[in-house]
């Protein structure tokens, strides 16, 4: 009987390589995607381990002043373009949603697979870039530098974030559509995951910031290919206009990482918890909030450059509000905690660290939100310690906890939970062991992108390279318990946490089409109280 | 989301937009100072609301395409305005540079 | 043709993950929207250059406009806005199941759009007599603020004739259906998507024409 179920799931058939490349199976097409984030995932942490390593020593002696441009620049494209952003929505997301809504698909199959081919093409380009010699202008792009000065393969690598940015257009407009028109009977907007808002929030960033980046990346390449003038100061052209244009665009992108991970800790701390989300509203609104307060924030990335003080200031005094959606959610999550039924699987373990180190990140970020604090912070790493707390300690642990949640229903494998403990533990230790360093060593002045530093940062910068360490050891862990749950039998029942959710209710793996019957939703989200008092009952 | 419009509507329209396209070069020739820009840009808006009303159907469709529709325009006035917001602030303190 | 009794679950054209062709279509509507929201940002970000330096460099704009054939792009207007009604009509020919009516407004469509393109050619090709294509060759006695102008204006009529050459490519496809009898009352959402399309790249020009051709004509 079991079997029977496993033999029709979405990973046995069809059979083959071309089944696999010209799927239009969100299922399928969302393990394309996080095989080949994975891979960039790898490739943007060789070039950070080469960082980590190079400042080990005051001296800039593993790379020359070049070479360092070109590592740190890569590392930041091939993480923020190629790995964050798509991280969450292309692998989990694609999984889910659809299910989620209760469809058997996303509206739009064959533009999904399109959205990957894509990401494959940008990504493609932008390593052939590295072939070719290598990037040198910082993952900004910021003219008239890359406009002018630079003489590396700036054109090819714009070109292949060019591209990737119309993957993630596709992303975006495919969960938008499928959300408004494919949810089944019953699932009215407040009764959706907060998994769905989230993604819902993020569509929005995709379609309605990603074609100005596209468009101001094209101008660029104009600039480059034909000898146009848009950003050229020779003639009249502003720079300082490319900043806008571009943090117009890659402000919102931040959201795009985080947001996900937001939709899956609030999955993942009702299931822990064994309650209904506290605030069920609140947190629905608050990433729609998010999404939209934060495209007026992004002059706070321009504090130092020719940005009136005024506009500066308005930028100022919006980041601060944007703070407070981001504030209801942590506090709604811990409110779900209290007094919960918290069940210590491996999940748990990545809640709590998501929450931990996106709490430091979302209140550094309001120091640098503070335009006069600012000045004294711009472009030192206490931002570099800023960011990864937020991208990485919320984006990657919301995206790494959501993997865990969720592994044994989209392969039908169980990973050894202690396993997975200990690696929640290690990157939780050696990510705080990385970057709280960075924040001390920034606040006294240490500036980012240079490859050489005063002796007296020494100290701080040992410590962050051992917690990278630490890091690099917890991931790779991590990849191998994962990879290695792939020689074991598919065993993993349909809902291994007790959980609520469409998902959990159909085989792991899902078969084909999801459903066998069209589901009808009857319940509120995460209606743990009520599933339990059913359970005494019968 | 299926209506069907009219012939006729839609020769209407198409006369309305010929009308105005003659309109906007007439009025280019005149000048009205600082008025030039906005009339010039009210009825070129004018004429991309009656194609999207009707040629797009917009005014037959349901909310959801209504507010949509509307989306894009919103996102590009928070992008012109508070870019513009910055520009046209720099000389407010007086001094070169800041 | 399909026959008119059949149950709308087992039209030819329903996709296995909808439940009926009332959705099929509502999908395919909102995604065109969605799609054209992420288009107007996309134009955004060039309207935004086009307001800061026109607002910079006043003078340079009046005299870069002047370079520009007002009848050339007034022609253009015109036979955009012809293509905008035999597009709608197109797709009420395709509500109304009229394949001769979807077919011979294809057509016109797909030549006006082409008339479109050849002017535009003949008008691209005066830019390059005059030297006034930004770069090395860019005529040495004006402003150089004026190669903001250039740029833009290449940039904005340049990647606006792109989506119509993208747009002639659909009406082909289009028109092939039309011609195979695929279009019918239950079934129009392809010819509709590529009409909203087809209209929105028209909207992009009446904002440049006036933006363009007609500043400073007053002088």
């Amino acid at each position: 009987m079991n079997h029977d179920i496993k033999a029709g799931s979405y990973l046995d058939a069809p059979h083959g390589i071309a089944s696999w490349l010209l799927t239009k199976d969100h299922k399928r097409i969302a393990l394309l995607y996080l095989i080949s984030i994975t891979v960039f995932f790898i490739i943007g942490g060789i070039f950070a381990a080469g960082i980590r390593t190079e400042l080990m020593t005051p001296e800039g002696d593993l790379f020359t002043a070049d070479m360092y441009n070109k590592v740190f620049t890569l590392h930041g494209v091939v993480m923020i373009f190629f790995f964050l952003i798509p991280s969450i929505p292309a692998t989990l997301g694609n999984f889910l949603v659809p299910i989620m809504c209760g469809a058997k698909d996303l509206a739009f199959p064959r533009i999904n697979l399109l959205s990957w081919y894509l990401y494959v093409a940008g990504a493609s380009l932008t390593i052939g870039a590295v072939a070719l010699g290598g990037v040198d202008t910082g993952w900004t792009f910021y003219t008239p530098y890359s406009s002018m000065a630079s003489n590396t393969n700036v054109t090819l690598a714009a070109l292949g974030v060019f591209i990737a940015g119309f993957s993630s257009i596709l992303t975006g407009f495919n969960f938008i559509v499928t959300i408004h028109r494919m949810r089944a009977p019953g699932l009215t907007w407040f009764r959706m995951p907060l998994f769905l808002w989230a993604h819902y929030a993020t569509s929005l960033v995709m379609i309605l910031g990603t074609p100005v980046v596209a468009i101001t990346i094209l101008l660029v390449g104009a600039e480059r290919a034909l000898g146009f003038a848009i950003f050229d100061p020779r003639v009249g052209g502003d720079p300082v206009l490319f900043q806008h244009l571009f943090w117009f665009y890659s402000h919102p992108a931040v959201y795009i990482m985080i947001l996900p991970a937001m939709g899956v800790i609030s999955e993942l701390v009702a299931a822990v918890s064994r309650k209904q989300i506290f605030g069920y509203s609140f947190v629905a609104y608050s990433s729609l909030a998010i999404a939209i307060i934060g495209f007026l924030v992004w002059g706070h990335h321009m504090f130092v450059s020719s940005q009136s003080i005024y506009a500066g200031l308005v930028f100022s005094i919006i980041t601060m509000i944007v703070a407070v959606p981001s504030a209801v959610k942590t506090f709604n999550w811990t409110a779900t905690m209290y007094k919960g039924s918290i069940t210590w699987d491996s999940p748990t373990y990545w809640v709590l660290g998501f929450m931990g180190l996106f709490l430091i990140g979302g209140l550094t970020g309001l120091f640098l939100g503070t335009m006069g604090l600012d000045v004294h912070l711009h472009d030192t790493y206490f931002v570099v310690a800023h960011f990864h707390y937020i991208m990485v300690g919320g984006g990657v642990m919301g995206f790494l906890g959501g993997v865990h949640f969720w592994w044994p229903k989209m392969t039908g494998r169980i990973y050894p939970e202690t396993a997975g403990k200990i690696a929640a533990v290690l990157v939780f230790v050696g990510f705080n062991l990385t970057f709280f360093p960075q924040f001390v060593v920034g606040y006294l002045g240490m500036p980012r992108r240079y490859h050489a530093y005063p002796e007296e940062f020494q100290i701080l910068n040992v410590l962050s390279t051992g917690g990278a360490a630490v890091l690099g050891a917890g991931y790779l862990l991590i990849l191998a318990y994962l990879v290695a749950s792939f020689f074991k039998p598919r065993n993993a029942p349909a809902n291994p946490w007790g959980a609520t959710g469409l998902e959990w209710d159909i085989p792991s793996p899902p078969t084909t089409f999801n459903f066998e019957h069209d589901p009808v939703v009857t319940e509120d989200a995460y209606d743990y109280v009520g599933r339990a008092r059913k359970a005494r009952e019968n | 989301m299926s209506h069907i419009s009219s012939k006729r509507l839609f020769y209407t329209i198409f006369v309305s937009l010929i009308i105005l396209t003659g309109l906007t070069v007439f009025v280019a020739r005149q000048d009205f100072g600082a008025m030039n820009t906005p009339v010039a840009l009210a009825i070129a808006g004018l004429k991309a609301t009656l194609v999207i009303l009707y040629f797009m159907g917009v005014r037959y469709n349901t909310p959801l395409t209504k507010v949509v529709a509307a989306s894009g325009f919103v996102w590009l006035i928070i992008l012109f305005g508070m870019t513009m917001g910055d520009y046209l602030t720099r000389s407010w303190l007086g001094f070169p540079g800041r | 043709m399909e026959n008119p009794n059949a149950p709308h679950e087992h039209h030819p054209a329903l996709q296995h993950h909808f439940h009926s062709m009332a959705q099929q279509l509502e999908a395919s509507v909102l995604g065109m929207w969605v799609f054209l929201v992420t288009e107007v940002m996309f134009f955004g970000g060039l309207f935004m250059a086009y307001i800061l330096y026109r607002s910079l460099y006043p003078d340079a704009w009046l005299a870069g406009s002047q370079e520009l054939d007002e009848f050339l792009g007034g022609l253009n207007t015109v036979v955009l806005i012809c293509s905008s009604l035999t597009m709608a009509l197109a797709v009420r020919a395709a509500q109304v199941g009229s394949r001769k009516g979807q077919i011979v407004n294809l057509i016109l469509t797909i030549v006006f759009g082409t008339v479109f393109l050849v002017v535009k050619y003949f008008e691209y090709a005066k830019k390059f007599e005059h030297h006034l294509v930004p770069g090395a060759h860019f005529d040495p006695a004006r402003d150089p603020a004026q190669q903001l102008y250039f740029s833009l204006y290449f940039m904005m009529t340049g990647v606006h004739a792109l989506h119509m050459v993208v747009g002639i490519g659909l009406m082909l496809v289009m028109l092939h259906m039309a011609w195979k009898g695929r279009f019918s009352a239950e079934y129009f959402a392809p010819v509709e998507i590529s009409g909203l399309y087809w209209h929105f790249v028209d909207i992009v020009w009446i904002f440049l024409f006036p933006l363009l051709y007609l500043i400073g004509k007053h002088h």
